[in-house]
């Protein structure tokens, strides 16, 4: 049974989205993803600045047995990648909401609301369908 | 098997070297014109091990491995038959070894006849117009064989096909290829039965299509029978056929792709030809296409005028879609091929489909008597087929990967495990043609005493391999420290 | 027939086990208009005395020249041992070392030839081989695009220095995905390529920068300021070098300030024939900052599960199988024979026996330039030093020259005529360490000979 929390947004293709104070927000794949994809053993994240498209191809998670693309939630101006990551990927696998986050974004004007973005409740719905 | 083997360097001693294999020394004098600021410093770290030392150690390792030689191999897709050992002594006379790529026709008439030749039977046995041999595996084939459909559609000035249809059960080198071309890739379910939804297809094509890849029998091991069908849909799209020549020993001498409407193959010479897998290459991946393709073959082809061979270059076939290699892609291993073809004659080729799918289809049969679940039981396997172990994995919690480790330690490389994606705890069994009945037999029996284990004693077969010189290796963290190069103070 | 061990009996039982009564039924789902009854066209069979017959006189009939051939494809001294166990079986029929545990042999090989490599290439990580190379400079290309995320522009400059045939290759591997390779001019006094020759580029989007050395031509480029140039641009440097000259040459790894990013090139001359072309294979390697652009196989040595170590192949999440149409490369195989062929060989000759070799070759180069070189109508093309070979000008067309060569047994160079026509007769010359100097020699006095003749008619 996987962890979702009731604080985030989500995608249908498995990315958490976190609305942070100064307005931006924190991206990162679920504890869903983590789990199919084993132990991570790389992770690229953006470079500050980059600016992206919702539905963008925007980071690489990789295990042994599989290698993933991470879509970009919304559109925005990238503000950060977490660093960390590439030094220790495997903090995906054990603070996929914390630690683990991918990349912060400055949403574009409206992007936040144009973005289709999955309550809790409906994102484990749609793990519930994929037999998850 | 063997132990394990130390690292060459481990070996090394400053000043040793097996020098009865080195030149004189010419002295300093023969450099003295190379500018000092383009000379090396330090000389390359190379292991300094006399030539015993040398030959132990490379013969130690080789003993480390499985191989056709020395184990049953049925590894799905591979196509793993015996290499006869006439192909290589004869592909390795000293007038072929010493021939150098550039030498003037006049002193290649020998090995160029065998080139033409091999490029005749190879239309034959496929009912392709044209050959072209430069391809070295079956991913550069595909690469030059999705490259002239481009070529093909772009010479008629129909610009805006880039799109590639692939099922979804298809090898990974499809997709990547089309990529490789510059194409987009558009993958189609197939229905339970294994066979290409019809109707997917009719909704996939279109104006954008370039053209379809299909391996057939497909990688599920069953023959795609409306193939007809298929190919109709494609060519009235205006797309063309692109057949992927993985699974062509099946049809040997039984079926040819041109005749089921093909526009362009790949042959993995180093399957269905014999040639050896060498560990991972060299392979050979000869291209094969219908009449309208015929002007974008890649470069170097050769052609016969009256009784003299030569090779056909730029100026021959301005269209083509160039040069894919130095010089004539993977020589030697086409010797190879051509010996073999010869050998086996057009009857044995016929023979060479029959008992590969005979052989395949009693094995299956055989398993599925001893409680194996079939992927398709229904359907007849081709020279392969697919036993999924999940009913294994749901009740004992022992998955493919752990039989295919157990089955190492029954002196037997394991099947192709999880591929093709599609099926869950697959093992793809490829028994091919010259494997003898008791061989198989053998299998059956090591298959059916791992479930007794499974069942009994299941801690043995996921902690299985026992008796191979290394355990289950830890994949992570090879990924995670990556250990690429030996170095002196380097612990894994 | 066709190494089918099956008897009657066994056949009889199979079928009788599946449940048919002849081997066609098992066709039965092919569609019959489908299926055919022979294959005209393909000759009956041979057995394998005749074979051997055949196979002896084809190769017989290619005859064994005296060979100046070089350019790309060297003639080099094989100890006996290289093939003698590359052939071994276990090497030989053994496939890619998917199960780890049951192919530590090729693994470990593999893993040894990436340290010799990356050791002599001086660079930081090689991959476990490509198919030759020229595929392994179009594969080089595509990587710099992937790796420079500083340039948008998948531009690569190539100077004219460059193996022709490489540069084809490229472009024909290359350009569907939309790499512009732009030709670079080169001195034709001197055979390089100027540093000052890049100065238009200057503030332009590059990619990266090929460099071959020894060039074509077999001279020697300025590497360092052209690297130098490179990186100063945000330009990554593609080296192509041989391996043979690494003995003596400064590697791509120690060019310039930074050393260059990816190093490629044909590994043949490291134990393998000559073989009409191939197979042969191509090495690359690059910064381990690259890694995971770089394509083809990749061995790593890690841990079992008792904690001993062994070796696997990594970073296969790169590859076709897994990432599919996202793969850096669609290659599968790497040319795993020509690798075993190679580390045995590398393994033989060490640094030492290997900077025998290319001094050797070396030597007889200059020995072979000097003495053609004295005969009336011959010329060096360039000016400064050269490396195992070299270009010679002749005051008539090369063709019939060599033709007249050829049929008294000496293959006298390559003619340049179809690549670089704006050198006139320009004839590529190679000598390496198998030849002796009695070999140069009757080369000399046979082309003083040919040469006269040719005035006289």
């Amino acid at each position: 049974m996987s962890n979702v929390p009731a604080d985030l947004k989500y995608t249908k293709s498995h990315e958490w989205v976190r609305t942070l104070a100064d307005g931006s927000v924190e991206i990162g794949i679920t504890d869903h993803a983590q789990h199919a994809l084993g132990d991570l053993v790389f992770v690229e994240v953006p470079d500050a600045g980059r600016a992206v498209k919702a539905g963008e191809a925007c980071a690489v998670v990789e295990s042994v047995k599989a290698a993933s693309d991470v879509y970009a939630p919304l559109t925005g101006q990238v503000t950060a990648g977490n660093a960390k990551l590439t030094a220790e990927p495997e903090t995906i696998n054990t603070q996929p909401y914390g630690e683990g986050w991918l990349m912060r974004l400055k949403p574009a004007a409206g992007a936040l609301a144009a973005a289709e973005l999955l309550s809790p409740a409906d994102y484990q719905k749609l793990l519930d369908a994929e037999g998850g | 098997m063997s132990a394990r083997e130390k690292v060459i360097f481990e070996y090394s001693h400053p000043g040793r070297g097996a020098s009865d294999q080195w030149p004189h020394d010419p002295g300093p004098a023969a450099l003295a014109d190379l500018p000092a600021a383009l000379r090396r410093a330090q000389p390359p770290q190379l292991p300094e091990v006399g030539e015993l030392e040398t030959v132990r150690h490379f013969t130690r390792l080789s003993q480390l491995n499985f191989s056709i030689d020395t184990h049953f191999y049925p590894l799905g897709s591979c196509t793993m038959k015996y290499n006869p050992k006439a192909c290589n002594q004869y592909a390795m006379l000293p007038g072929f070894l010493g021939r150098h790529p550039l030498a003037p026709e006049s002193h290649g008439q020998g090995f160029l006849a065998c080139m033409y030749e091999l490029q005749e039977m190879l239309k034959a046995v496929t009912g392709m117009e044209g050959v072209a041999l430069s391809p070295m595996a079956g991913a550069h084939g595909e690469f030059a064989g999705v490259a002239m459909i481009r070529a093909y559609h772009r010479a008629r000035g129909d610009l805006k096909r880039n799109e590639i249809i692939v099922p979804e059960a298809a090898h990974g080198t499809n997709p990547a290829t089309a990529t490789m071309c510059g194409c987009v890739v558009r993958e189609i379910p197939v229905d339970a039965q294994g066979d290409v939804e019809l109707q997917a297809l009719r909704q996939a094509v279109g104006p954008n299509t370039a053209g379809i890849m299909l391996t057939n029998p497909s990688t599920l091991g069953v023959f795609e029978r409306r193939i007809q069908e298929v190919a109709r849909i494609v060519h009235e799209a205006g797309g063309l056929l692109y057949y992927d020549g993985a699974n062509l020993n099946a049809i040997l001498g039984k079926v040819r792709p041109g005749d089921m409407g093909f526009d362009v193959i790949h042959m993995n010479l180093h399957k269905t030809f014999s040639t050896p897998h060498g560990g991972g290459g060299p392979g050979a991946g000869a291209v094969g296409v219908a009449s309208r393709l015929l002007p974008f073959l890649p470069l170097p082809v050769v052609g016969k005028e009256g009784e003299r061979y030569r090779w056909l270059a730029e100026a021959d076939l301005p269209q083509s879609i160039g040069r894919l290699s130095a010089f004539m892609g993977n020589a030697g291993v086409l010797l190879r091929a051509y010996i073999y073809m010869r050998l086996l004659g057009r009857d044995g080729m016929r023979a060479v489909g029959e008992y590969a799918t005979l052989n395949a289809n009693y094995l299956l049969k055989r398993l599925m008597t001893a409680g194996f679940d079939a992927a398709y039981p229904q359907r007849r396997a081709s020279h392969e087929f697919i036993v999924t172990l999940k009913r294994q994995a749901r009740e004992l919690n022992v998955t493919a990967m752990d039989f295919a480790k157990r089955l190492l330690d029954h002196g037997f490389h394991a099947p192709t495990t999880y591929f093709p994606l599609l099926v869950p705890e697959c093992l793809l069994i490829e028994p091919t043609e010259t494997e003898s009945k008791d061989t198989l037999d053998a299998f059956v029996a090591a298959m059916s005493q791992i479930q007794k284990e499974a069942e009994q004693e299941p801690g043995r077969v996921t902690s299985a391999p026992h008796t191979m010189p290394v355990r289950r290796l830890d994949d992570v963290r090879a990924a995670r420290q990556l250990d690429l190069t030996w170095k002196p103070t380097a612990q894994p | 027939m066709a190494f089918i061990p099956h008897t009657a009996a066994d056949v009889a039982s199979m079928l009788a086990t599946i449940g048919v009564s002849r081997l066609e039924d098992l066709f039965d789902e092919i569609p019959r208009e489908l299926r055919i009854k022979s294959l005209a066209g393909v000759p009956e069979e041979l057995n394998e005395m005749e074979i051997g017959r055949l196979m002896s006189e084809r190769a017989a009939a290619d005859g064994t020249a005296l060979s100046f051939l070089g350019a790309g494809a060297y003639e080099h001294h094989i100890p006996a041992a290289v093939w003698a166990i590359t052939t071994r079986g276990e090497f030989y029929s053994a496939y890619t070392p998917y199960q780890a545990e049951a192919s530590q042999g090729t693994l470990q090989t593999i893993y040894e030839f990436q340290t010799m490599i990356a050791r002599l290439t001086g660079m930081e990580v090689s991959n476990a081989s490509m198919y030759d190379g020229a595929s392994a400079v179009a594969e080089a290309a595509l990587m710099a695009v992937r790796a420079n995320r500083k340039s948008r522009a998948a531009r690569i400059l190539v100077p004219g220095t460059v193996h022709p045939h490489y540069r084809r290759v490229a472009v024909a591997t290359a350009a569907n995905q939309g790499l512009r390779f732009e030709e670079l001019p080169y001195c034709t006094e001197a055979g390089v390529t100027p540093a000052a020759s890049l100065a238009r580029y200057e503030g332009e989007d590059v990619t990266a920068l090929l460099i071959q050395q020894p060039n074509f031509f077999g001279r020697l480029e300025d590497v360092d300021a052209l690297t130098d140039w490179a990186h100063a641009h945000n330009v990554l440097v593609i080296a192509v070098v041989n391996p043979t000259s690494l003995a003596l040459l400064k590697p791509p790894g120690q060019w310039g300030a930074r050393g260059a990013d990816i190093a490629v090139g044909e590994g043949q001359p490291l134990g393998v024939p000559l073989s009409s072309g191939g197979p042969y294979f191509g090495f690359m390697t690059t910064r381990m900052e690259y890694v995971r652009q770089m394509p083809g196989r990749i061995v790593g040595r890690t841990l079992d599960v008792a904690g001993h170590e062994g070796f696997t192949l990594t970073l296969q999440a790169r590859e076709q199988h897994i990432r599919r149409a996202k793969a850096t490369s669609n290659i599968c195989t790497n040319q795993g024979l020509l690798m075993t062929a190679a580390t045995i060989y590398m393994s033989l000759m060490g640094a030492q026996g290997l900077a025998r070799t290319a001094a050797t070759c070396h030597a007889r180069t200059r020995e072979l330039v000097a003495a053609l070189t004295r005969l009336p109508g011959v010329r060096p093309a360039f000016s400064g030093p050269c490396f195992h070979e070299a270009v010679l000008l002749l005051d008539r067309p090369a063709a019939p020259v060599l033709k007249a060569l050829a049929a008294r047994g000496i293959f006298g160079g390559l003619d340049l005529g179809a690549y670089y026509p704006e050198l006139g007769a320009a004839l590529l010359v190679c000598a390496t360490e198998t030849k002796t100097q009695a070999d140069i020699e009757r080369y000399r006095a046979t082309l003083q000979e040919t040469l006269q003749a040719a005035r006289a008619a």
